[in-house]
């Protein structure tokens, strides 16, 4: 069995006195693609921002490939290049261009080659398609070519794992595919990533294990083959159906 | 046409004194405005910081500038140490000091308003990806900050520059009291100067603040 690329072991969170999650353990293996569904406000998100520690916690522990990440940790900067992150909102910077933005962790922060990462850079844009967009700026690309622009962000810091948050919620319909094809086609390169989405026929092709978070805890954990035909929980089919529409007549 | 008694400005060194006392008010407001921005922008950023003691000072400074007439500062500053502590201070000295007590406080303001305006989650963003918090500031939300502060901060120096207008109270010899010297002298052989020489005051003032607001335009438009 591949290592555990990140583990999570009884992670608890909580915001003042509300619980978001509750002693909540997982694991995500080297080469493993790993998708969260569940109810907004189930603490999906929050629990992909205690990975890369944008949020403190209040117990349990994280740990990418055996070393802990903390809110306080040392070394947080340098944990976190082993973590990538996108965000619902794309949050590219916007007064650099999209090869700025690309090569300003890589170059600033990792102290590498800006020639190297660069030619890095424009390979993995050609693969998503916006080689020509390297010199542009943000504002100038719509909501689809920023957010594999982030992707590509992401990428070039050489991560252990990436964490997708969303990626897909603030799009306009048309965009969807062109991203999620990118991230299909990371998850066939092999990539260890923890996806968070609302998209369920991408979460079905996508997925190597399908968790359920709800009422902040993990309600099931399957393959994604078991948890779209046969659900466990009486909850997971509540949620599937929510996305079933049927008219009575 | 009536005699706008503009050929008074032709008369001796007329036009030049005044090109000079539009260089003095120019230097008192661009020192002054060189001081309040480098000073501002320290004030601004430490009192943009959570739980800090410059954040009150800040806005204890701010409103005391607010409240104040510029020109009780001016008098407070010029007549009032004089007596009081024994300063000698000419009137640019004392003029560019309560310009920058009042240029650093709105400039500091301006900072750390333009920091906070910065959405928090860019500098997560930013941490995300592994940069240090000090580089996140200088290449992330500075830069942000500084595009959002740009045409209010231009907004106060072509205030400023206005505003020495009053320092002619404390005796600096400037662009207007130029003016008025030149129609006192002139009051018997041209009576109308007053119309003439008080326009090409204004046009002067103009053609020095323009440059920068023209300025504040381009950079908005090329960082929009």
């Amino acid at each position: 069995m591949p290592e555990a690329v990140l583990k999570i072991s009884h992670l608890t969170k909580r915001f003042d006195d509300q619980t978001v999650l509750d002693d909540l353990s997982l694991e995500v293996r080297e080469g493993e693609t790993v998708v969260i569904v569940g109810p907004s406000g189930c603490g999906k998100s929050t629990l992909l921002r205690c990975v890369n520690a944008l949020e403190d916690i209040q117990g349990g522990e994280i740990r990418i490939r055996g070393e802990e990440i903390r809110h306080d940790g040392k070394n947080l900067p340098e944990m976190r290049r082993k973590v990538g992150m996108v965000f619902q909102n794309y949050e590219l910077f916007p007064h650099l261009t999209v090869i700025e933005n690309i090569l300003l962790a890589p170059v600033k922060a990792q102290k590498r080659r800006r020639e190297e990462v660069r030619a890095e850079a424009m390979e993995l844009l050609e693969r998503v398609g916006l080689k020509e967009k390297a010199d542009s700026l943000p504002r100038q690309l719509s909501g689809g070519q920023k957010q594999r622009v982030a992707i590509v962000r992401a990428l070039c810091v050489h991560p252990d794992i990436l964490l997708f948050d969303e990626v897909t919620a603030a799009l306009d319909p048309e965009m969807v595919r062109e991203v999620l094809d990118v991230i299909i086609g990371l998850a066939e390169r092999g990539k260890t990533m923890l996806i968070v989405t609302h998209e369920m026929s991408f979460a079905r092709a996508v997925a190597d294990r399908i968790i359920l978070l709800s009422d902040c805890r993990i309600l099931e954990e399957s393959s994604p083959e078991e948890f779209f035909t046969a659900p466990k929980t009486e909850q997971a089919k509540k949620f599937l159906q929510s996305f079933e529409f049927r008219r009575s007549r | 046409m009536p005699d706008l008694g503009l050929e008074v400005l032709w008369k001796g060194r007329n036009f030049i004194r005044l090109l000079e006392g539009l260089w003095t008010a120019l230097r008192i407001s661009l020192v002054s405005a060189l001081i309040s921005i480098l000073a501002g922008i320290l004030l601004g950023v430490l009192a943009g910081r959570k739980r800090s003691v410059f954040r009150f000072i800040l806005r204890g400074w701010l409103a005391v500038i607010h409240i104040m007439p510029q020109m009780v500062l001016l008098f407070l500053m010029y007549f009032g140490t004089s007596r009081a502590f024994g300063w000698n201070l000419s009137g640019e000295a004392s003029a560019i000091i309560v310009f920058s007590l009042w240029g650093t406080a709105e400039m500091g303001d301006l900072v750390r308003g333009a920091v906070g305006s910065v959405p928090v989650i860019q500098r997560e963003s930013a941490e995300a990806l592994g940069l240090k918090p000090p580089q996140v500031y200088l290449m992330i939300i500075l830069p942000q900050a500084v595009r959002r502060l740009i045409p209010q901060a231009i907004n106060l120096v072509t205030r400023m520059i206005k505003t020495t207008s009053l320092v002619t109270l404390i005796g600096v010899v400037e662009i207007l009291k130029v003016a008025q010297q030149i129609i006192e002298a002139n009051r018997r052989a041209s009576p109308n100067a007053a119309f003439g020489v008080y326009l090409t005051v204004f046009v002067m003032y103009y053609l020095a603040c323009r440059p920068l607001t023209l300025m504040s335009k381009q950079l908005e438009k090329h960082w929009r």
